[in-house]
């Protein structure tokens, strides 16, 4: 990578990331063999990789892996975490940087109060002790995209520490045991971002951007694989992996290749290293010679970090100069654990139906307008949304929020299944005519298509009985001794009545008259 | 006609008669910055930038809306304060044609105060040393240099040699600050504070060199030394001078949030104290030490009489970890010099060198270029202080020994104390060639032996000067308060001032039409013939 890089002209600015690091603590015992037999949860394997035993094949030992995830997620604020530049996603490079964010000699960190608060509630959703005194540093090291030469983070004394996480994985046969499982969280860090360098190999020029408004969320993996009860082996770590799937496929490859390394006879560097995920695999970055050290230091422009609760809040203290923890407490929503447990308990529903009604957004409030306003059972409810209305959404890759259908016309809908004024397969029809958006409610589709459920028996029987002669090769081998010859009768009917009759009622008339 | 103290020309703008117009006094004062051009004092001259302010100025007061005491007030600021628009180096190649897209906020409210910003001044590449020699634009020249005073008694002096070269250093690193204001092309300059930067000029200058408590004016803009111990710094004739500059600039700023919340009493205005029998002045016996010169120490100890005399109570007080203070100040100062000095890889601003091998070559090179030795060799010391595996045994060692020093003097004021009076610099200024034998690392260590101490306890004090050595040269001392009790400080400064009725620098031979000025040496109140 050469000069010139991209000056800054103008304006600039930088921005924000709390960092969750994930510790070292998780086990994961691997295969020896492929990993393609991997059992994993969806996203929780993210979060942790599961713990599991294998037997080894004869001769060989087992090995388990050790992985800590350092995760870097951006945090949800209009400015950043030390200037007052904005934060707006794909804004056009270096459009948003401060005189701070580009570190022009003079300028000072300013604290953003609404970083502090999303640290804190991340923190008492983790279950993390909220330190009441926090401290920033200073990491050294050159790199084009960092332009004060150091990142200002909280390595000594971070906001908070020493949390976990419940989540579920889905194991078993068919994916759909949850298994609950529990991540240590050893702490939370207000970190600011570096910049993003783009680098132009064909120029041999590297462009910057300062705006660091970049991806959500950015992993970085430390993995290493040792024999039970043997010391920890040495570790790698895997950088910038952000998304779940390239995290969850760079863990399997590191493991696997620590593994057949060492079973070589080779051994394990300490060295940090990159997926390619064209290739599936881990490489060496061997960008720094040596190990970095980074000449930690306090920031000596940000004083201490201090948090107030109830208990030592000071009389008098202005609202606008303190953070309360109590207060962010209070603003805490439902955590997604209660919110499931709830679900399964009010509803009886299967606790991994409970997982993907919170996983998709605005899925479960849907359901919840769905259940408030239908007279159907939530079993039935549950079915549909699961079901029908989330197959059609994924289908057509739609989030909730553009979902066709609302919540009170699937409610309707509902109202006239559980009624018995249509049947389930006419429902199914009816449905596919609420996707059309063409303003209509259930009630008028059923009338217009004219899908109410037939009651009238003596028409019903009518009908059967001159579908029977119209078929009678299928009424002979009804007679010969095949039984299943009565089904295609029975389809024959419910087509005839445009599937508005009940399939029971079709086959006891039709086996009543057969046996006449 | 030109007055010699701010306070004076405040004074006229209640009388109509004898008054100077804002730009009458800003030509005057440009254009004895083009006859003391060879002191060397400024970096960059701001001619237009003054004069269209000194017009509006002039437009504000002729419709009665002057917007304060500084209005039309020509002032000149150490070049390592970002100034929008105006070129600010740093006395550094690394620094050189950069300029800054805002000012830094003691600028702004002196620009707010209706100030007159006549350019930026000369200074040590960083504000690294204490003599002033060591930027890329050569050292600054002491006016007392040129002074009748000091020319009178070198006559005297049969071993005196060649005279032009034999001129005296300012002290640093503020000295262009210093030369500006003590030659009358200002009436107050900043200067900047880290561990003596603004006190030791202002001894070697005449002057009177304030350091403010830490957290009472921002450092938001002032290209920083040490972060922790940085404090923008100001350079007058007079205490009161002072006084108001102080009242302009002090008040927390939300770009910096090591300044404080809690309201300080403004303006600034300082009683004159009719007695001071109320008072006890402590004198640190460990600021008593061999290097000391005879006359400095002679100055010192009459100054303490003089406030027994007058009725105050003077203690021998102790400040016992005061031998460890410099080293300590040197782990510090390095260690965040290294990590301060780290944004400067020629990528944004300033200069970059023509290698482009890979970013790390043109890292390499480009601060190779920007930086003087001094820089260079403080950035290695602080690396090698931050290093995992010294950091134990250096900087946290360090901080807890600058703890140590502070509760020295929390300690002191705790046993009574109001105010504590000790040397500024060991002797008075000495001349360049003297100066050069020594290096800048030894240089700083003797220099900032007395000053840098309050900067790592973050009090506030003022350099007063007191007299004229044997040789015709200004003496200061330095009175330290407690923090945040600027003002009580300033105000026993005053008293003192008033005492020993310190002379006036006598320039005529650099600026003859000025002979008015120069030829009465008792007079607070001077006027210039135009």
């Amino acid at each position: 990578m050469a000069a010139p890089m991209l000056r800054w002209v103008g304006r600039g600015r930088l921005w924000t990331f709390a960092r969750v690091d994930g510790g070292s603590c998780h086990r994961r015992e691997a295969p020896t063999g492929s990993t393609s037999n991997w059992i994993r949860g969806q996203s929780s394997v993210a979060q942790q990789p599961l713990c599991m035993t294998q037997k080894p094949r004869k001769g060989e030992h087992k090995w388990a892996a050790v992985v800590g995830l350092e995760i870097h997620a951006q945090i949800s604020s209009n400015s950043k975490l030390f200037s007052g530049s904005q934060v707006r996603f794909s804004a056009p490079p270096n459009s948003l940087v401060s005189f701070f964010d580009a570190s022009l000699p003079g300028t000072l960190p300013v604290l953003n109060r609404r970083c502090v608060e999303a640290a804190v509630m991340t923190g008492l959703a983790l279950n993390c002790h909220i330190n009441k005194k926090s401290l920033f540093d200073r990491k050294h090291y050159f790199y084009a995209d960092l332009p004060a030469g150091y990142q200002i983070t909280q390595q000594r004394l971070p906001i908070a520490v020493n949390g976990s996480l419940t989540y579920g994985v889905c194991a078993g046969k068919k994916q759909s045991q949850v298994i609950p499982k529990t991540v240590r969280i050893k702490q939370i860090q207000l970190e600011q971002d570096s910049g993003k360098s783009l680098h132009d190999d064909l120029r041999s020029q590297t462009l910057i951007d300062l705006n660091r408004a970049e991806g959500q969320l950015r992993v970085d993996a430390n993995i290493s694989v040792h024999h039970p009860g043997e010391p920890l082996g040495v570790r790698t770590e895997v950088k910038n992996l952000n998304s779940i799937r390239f995290l969850a496929k760079a863990i399997d490859y590191e493991i696997q290749r620590q593994i057949n390394e060492l079973e070589n006879g080779g051994e394990i560097l300490n060295e940090t290293r990159s997926f390619h995920y064209q290739l599936g695999c881990t490489m060496s970055m061997r960008d720094k010679e040596g190990k970095q050290d980074y000449r930690f230091m306090p920031e000596p422009n940000l004083p201490p970090l201090v948090l107030y609760d109830a208990t030592s809040l000071p009389a008098g203290a202005d609202p606008q100069q303190v953070i309360n923890i109590d207060q962010i407490r209070e603003t805490l929503p439902e955590l997604p654990s209660v919110t499931r447990e709830r679900l399964v308990q009010q509803y009886g529903m299967l606790l991994e139906h409970s997982f993907t009604l919170l996983n998709e957004v605005g899925l479960l409030e849907f359901f919840q307008n769905v259940i408030k306003e239908t007279r159907a059972e939530p079993k039935k409810v549950t079915s549909w949304v699961l079901n029908t209305f989330l197959g059609y959404l994924k289908q057509q890759n739609l989030a909730v929020s553009e979902s066709p259908v609302t919540p009170s016309a699937l409610a309707e809908l509902l109202d006239l299944l559980d009624s018995r004024t249509i049947s389930s397969a006419a429902a199914k029809q009816v449905f596919e005519e609420l996707w059309k958006r063409e303003g209509k409610t259930p009630g008028q589709i059923v009338s217009e298509k004219q899908l109410e459920l037939m009651e009238d028996r003596g028409a019903l029987e009518q009908l059967c009985h001159s579908m029977m002669e119209a078929h009678p090769q299928v009424v002979m081998d009804l007679k010969k001794g095949n039984p299943r010859a009565i089904n295609k009768l029975i389809g024959l009917v419910r087509k005839a009545t445009q599937s508005r009759a009940d399939p029971a009622m079709i086959k006891e008339i039709l086996e009543k008259k057969l046996s006449s | 006609c030109y007055y010699y103290f701010l306070q004076e020309i405040l004074d006229t703008h209640d009388s109509i008669s004898g008054q100077i117009t804002p730009t009458e006094l800003c030509q005057k004062c440009l254009s004895l910055i083009k006859k003391t051009k060879f002191l060397n004092a400024y970096i960059t001259v701001s001619e237009e930038v003054a004069l269209k302010q000194a017009e509006e100025s002039e437009k504000r007061y002729k419709n009665g809306q002057s917007l304060g005491d500084l209005d039309g007030i020509p002032v000149a600021v150490k070049d390592n304060f970002s100034t929008s628009g105006i070129e600010t180096t740093c006395a550094s190649n690394m620094l050189k044609g950069y300029i800054p897209p805002y000012n830094a906020t003691v600028v702004q409210k002196l620009l707010d105060q209706g100030a007159l910003l006549m350019g930026k001044t000369n200074l040590d590449e960083f504000a690294m040393g204490s003599g002033s020699t060591d930027g890329i634009f050569g050292p600054v020249k002491n006016p007392w240099s040129y002074s009748k005073q000091y020319r009178e008694k070198r006559k005297q002096n049969p071993h005196s040699k060649n005279e032009d070269s034999d001129w005296l250093i300012t002290g640093g690193s503020s000295g262009g600050s210093a030369a500006a204001v003590s030659a009358f092309t200002c009436y107050a300059a900043l200067g900047s504070d880290t561990g003596g930067s603004t006190r030791n000029p202002a001894a070697h200058c005449g002057l009177v060199g304030f350091k403010p408590s830490y957290g009472l004016v921002s450092r938001h803009g002032l290209i920083p030394l040490v972060n922790s111990m940085d404090v923008p710094g100001i350079l007058t004739r007079c205490v009161d001078d002072a006084a108001i500059v102080l009242g302009a600039l002090a008040g927390p700023d939300p770009k910096d949030s090591t300044t404080v919340h809690d309201p300080i009493n403004k303006p600034f205005m300082l009683p004159s104290l009719a007695d001071v029998s109320k008072l006890c002045i402590g004198i640190p016996k460990e600021y008593l030490i061999p290097e000391l010169s005879s006359e400095v120490r002679s100055l010192w100890s009459k100054a303490a009489d003089l406030f027994e005399s007058e009725g105050a109570k003077v203690l021998e007080v102790s400040l016992p970890h005061t031998s460890y203070s410099i080293v300590c100040y040197h782990v510090l100062c390095t260690s965040e010099v290294a990590s301060n000095m780290a944004r400067f890889d020629g990528l944004q601003y300033g200069h970059r060198c023509d290698i482009n091998v890979s970013t790390e070559a043109m890292y390499a090179a480009t601060r190779r270029e920007g930086f003087n030795d001094v820089v260079r060799g403080r950035i290695l010391s602080g690396n090698f202080f931050l290093l995992k595996e010294n950091y134990e045994n250096y900087f946290v060692k360090a901080q807890k020994v600058r703890r140590l020093i502070a509760n020295d003097f929390v300690n002191a004021f705790n046993s009574g104390v109001d105010v504590l009076l000790t040397p500024t610099t060991l002797s008075e200024a000495v001349p360049y060639l003297e100066f050069i034998k020594e290096d800048n690392r030894t240089r700083s260590a003797q220099d900032d032996i007395f000053t840098q101490a309050v900067n790592m306890a973050g009090l506030p004090a003022v350099s007063i000067p007191v007299a004229l050595s044997n040789q015709g040269l200004p003496i200061g001392l330095q009175f330290i308060g407690r923090a945040f009790c600027d003002q009580q400080l300033l105000t026993v400064a005053k008293w003192f001032e008033k005492q020993v009725q310190f002379p006036v620098i006598q320039l005529q031979e650099l600026m003859d039409d000025c002979s008015a000025v120069l030829e009465n040496e008792k007079s607070a109140s001077v006027s210039l013939k135009q």
